[in-house]
């Protein structure tokens, strides 16, 4: 008899979930009561398979997504690029400087107005943008001919599928100096207009930016929940009485309720990462005055200035910030009984 | 039975019709069904007139912008001149050649390692299991940052080189857990009795789990292959070399800095092609491959989605 038949215990034909009792014998106390029944050295031959086979993903993960944390040591640093071509050399022969680098940005008035840039816009994208989807969600969940369904779903998700180069693009032909509304506005002798330029309506430019690119992506999650509500609550309703109205608010919005709060928990939690991408193709039209946010601030000071140590230190205090906020969004979606990120 | 024989002949309900309301519903009034059609249309064609535009501007001879006084809405005297300029070598051509070549190599490699990586973690109940969920898990809730990571990717030597544009973004842990999801939901008798058969995991893998996540794969590809297509950051970090620059940067410097692409700079000057109709092939280019692509995986969306959303 090979290893790879060890029994990987009495739960593995169980693990499927169809057999909700099947599945709490099998997670229960039992298993974590006997760790000694096939000792650790069997286990790991009888694994080894699956080990391999998850092994690049860790490389990967390991390499790309914990080493850096490392690398943030550069913000206790006056890190200088120069002294080797390898990065690792450099950090370990620059100078330490304390904190420094955090007085300093606490001092830098162009940091505070990275935050205040990434503040509002995350207040104006929870405004302006959270509740489309669940209003298109509702639409399209109140059209019954399926051919009308898939076609509007069809284009409704495909712009979240272009790069921001691309929707950035275009909003230029829409609304840039040469565009097409300046275009009309010009053949009838009114002065062109260039939206994507101008720094006071930027933030809502930005908006409209992601609205047009994700607001039907979005509603993916509220279909899917739509689509779970039995039909039998909707007819119960009605035989009570409930007209239309009635039955949406009654049953409809109940049914989106916990999809809807875990949503917004999780966007609070992610506040300060607003548009990166977006936001950096435009930083040059408009001026880092309306349109700088935190992670463009950490690109501007490092990549470009080269003031990597400055730089770090910048993302350090947002990515902790953004840490915290993620888990205490979390936290919050545990406590209102929902799976948040992920489910325990 | 008679109920069965009296039965009408049955005409094959047009696709397009409602289906049968339930007894208890309203009928809709007519301006209800008016109103939600103009939202939805409006909503439509507030995406697809900016594409139609840009595609029919592309097409466009260089005399019917000039008369359109910029881009062109309504399609007239059509030429296939500013791409057939696009692709005849030159800048353009060997950006796209080499977002092709990235987008499939990279895809090719994301697959393979998330298939894997998640079939890895389907069973609950092997060694480690946990301990390596939690290691992935933890990666949604951080980011290193942005300098530390260049600093690494400049120190493993990268730097100018198209690992550099795969390796360091290469698998997305949602994906792995959507994938992961999926497999865990196909019914362990089936793998049981293959492994009764003789068949190890890579091979139970390969000719049971994932014929059976057909609907899955295509969707984890297709948003692979989308990432790959539409990046453009790591090329701006890590490359420096002009000619190594994908599609999507070679874009942003056509549209975003209105520079003609270099070799079709003199067809532009004299009169030849269009900037405008240019700069609009180009978009369309970017576009093309995902808007042909991704509405054959559509309806599969929802089903990987939930899995994902349910069972991760």
């Amino acid at each position: 008899m090979s290893h790879s038949t060890v029994p990987r215990d009495r739960a593995e034909a169980d693990t499927t979930g169809t057999n909700p009792q099947a599945r709490d014998d099998a997670t229960g106390p039992p298993r974590t009561d006997r760790p000694g029944r096939v000792s650790l050295r069997v286990r790991l031959r009888r694994d080894r398979v699956l080990l391999l086979m998850t092994l690049p993903a860790l490389l990967l993960v390991l390499l790309f997504n914990y080493v850096p944390i490392l690398g943030n040591i550069v913000a206790f640093q006056d890190y200088d690029p120069y002294i080797s071509d390898n990065g690792v050399v450099s950090i370990l022969h620059s100078p330490w400087v304390g904190v420094e680098n955090f007085q300093r940005i606490v001092a830098d008035s162009a940091f505070w107005n990275a935050v205040t840039n990434t503040l509002l816009l995350f207040f104006l994208q929870l405004v302006l943008f959270f509740p489309l989807p669940i209003l298109l969600a509702l639409l399209i969940n109140s059209v019954v001919r399926p051919r009308v369904r898939a076609l509007s779903q069809a284009i409704l998700y495909l712009p979240h599928f272009f790069s921001w180069v691309l929707v950035i693009a275009v909003f230029q032909q829409l609304f840039g100096g040469a565009g097409i509304l300046s275009q009309l506005l010009r053949q009838h002798g009114y002065d062109g207009l260039d939206i994507m330029t101008d720094p006071d309506t930027f933030k809502f430019l930005i908006t409209a930016q992601s609205v047009w690119k994700d607001a039907g992506w979005g509603i993916i999650v509220f279909l899917a929940a739509l689509a779970s509500v039995s039909p039998d609550l909707y007819e119960a309703a009605a035989m009570d009485g409930a007209g239309r109205w009635r039955r949406m608010w009654h049953v409809t919005l109940p049914a989106l309720r916990p999809v809807i709060a875990l949503l917004l928990v999780l966007r609070v939690g992610d506040a300060l990462t607003v548009g990166f991408e977006q936001i950096l193709l435009q930083r040059d039209a408009v001026g880092p005055g309306a349109s700088e946010v935190l992670d463009t601030f950490v690109w501007w000071n490092g990549v470009r200035n080269q003031d990597f140590g400055y730089a770090a230190a910048a993302g350090l205090v947002k990515g902790v910030v953004s840490l915290g906020l993620v888990l205490a969004a979390n936290k919050v979606a545990h406590l209102m009984g929902e799976q948040g990120v992920y489910k325990k | 039975m008679s109920a069965v024989v009296d039965k009408p002949p049955a005409r094959p309900p047009s696709r397009w019709a409602a289906p049968p309301r339930p007894v208890w519903e309203e009928k809709p009034r007519a301006t209800g069904l008016a109103g939600k059609g103009l939202v939805l249309a409006l909503a439509c064609l507030g995406i697809l007139f900016p594409l139609w535009i840009v595609v029919v501007t592309s097409l466009s001879s260089r005399r019917a912008i000039d008369e359109a006084g910029g881009l062109v809405m309504v399609p007239h005297d059509l030429t296939f001149v500013a791409y057939r300029e696009l692709l005849s070598g030159g800048q353009v051509t060997r950006a796209t050649v080499i977002s092709v070549l990235v987008t499939l190599v990279g895809t090719a490699f994301s697959m393979t390692v998330s298939v894997l990586c998640a079939y890895g973690l389907s069973r609950t109940t092997s060694v480690g299991h946990r301990w390596l969920l939690m290691t992935l898990l933890a990666t949604m809730f951080f980011s290193a940052g942005l300098i530390p990571t260049y600093l690494l990717v400049q120190s493993l030597g990268l730097t100018d080189s198209y690992l550099a544009l795969i390796l360091p973004s290469a698998i997305s842990v949602f994906n792995i857990l959507v994938l992961r999801g999926f497999f865990m939901g196909i019914s362990q008798e089936l793998t049981d009795s293959a492994r009764i058969d003789g068949a190890g995991d890579f091979r139970i893998l390969w000719q049971i789990v994932m014929p059976l996540s057909r609907a899955v794969l295509a969707v984890i590809t297709l948003f692979y292959a989308v990432g790959y297509w539409s990046a453009w950051f790591n090329a701006s970090l890590y490359l420096n070399d002009q000619d190594m620059m994908p599609l999507q940067n070679v874009m942003i410097q056509l549209v975003q800095k209105q520079e003609a692409p270099v070799g079709l700079g003199q067809a532009i000057k004299t009169g030849e092609l269009s900037g405008l109709a240019v700069q609009m092939a180009v978009m369309v280019m970017a576009l093309l491959p995902v808007a042909v692509l991704s509405p054959f995986v559509q309806r599969h969306f929802r089903k990987g989605m939930l899995t994902g959303a349910v069972k991760g």
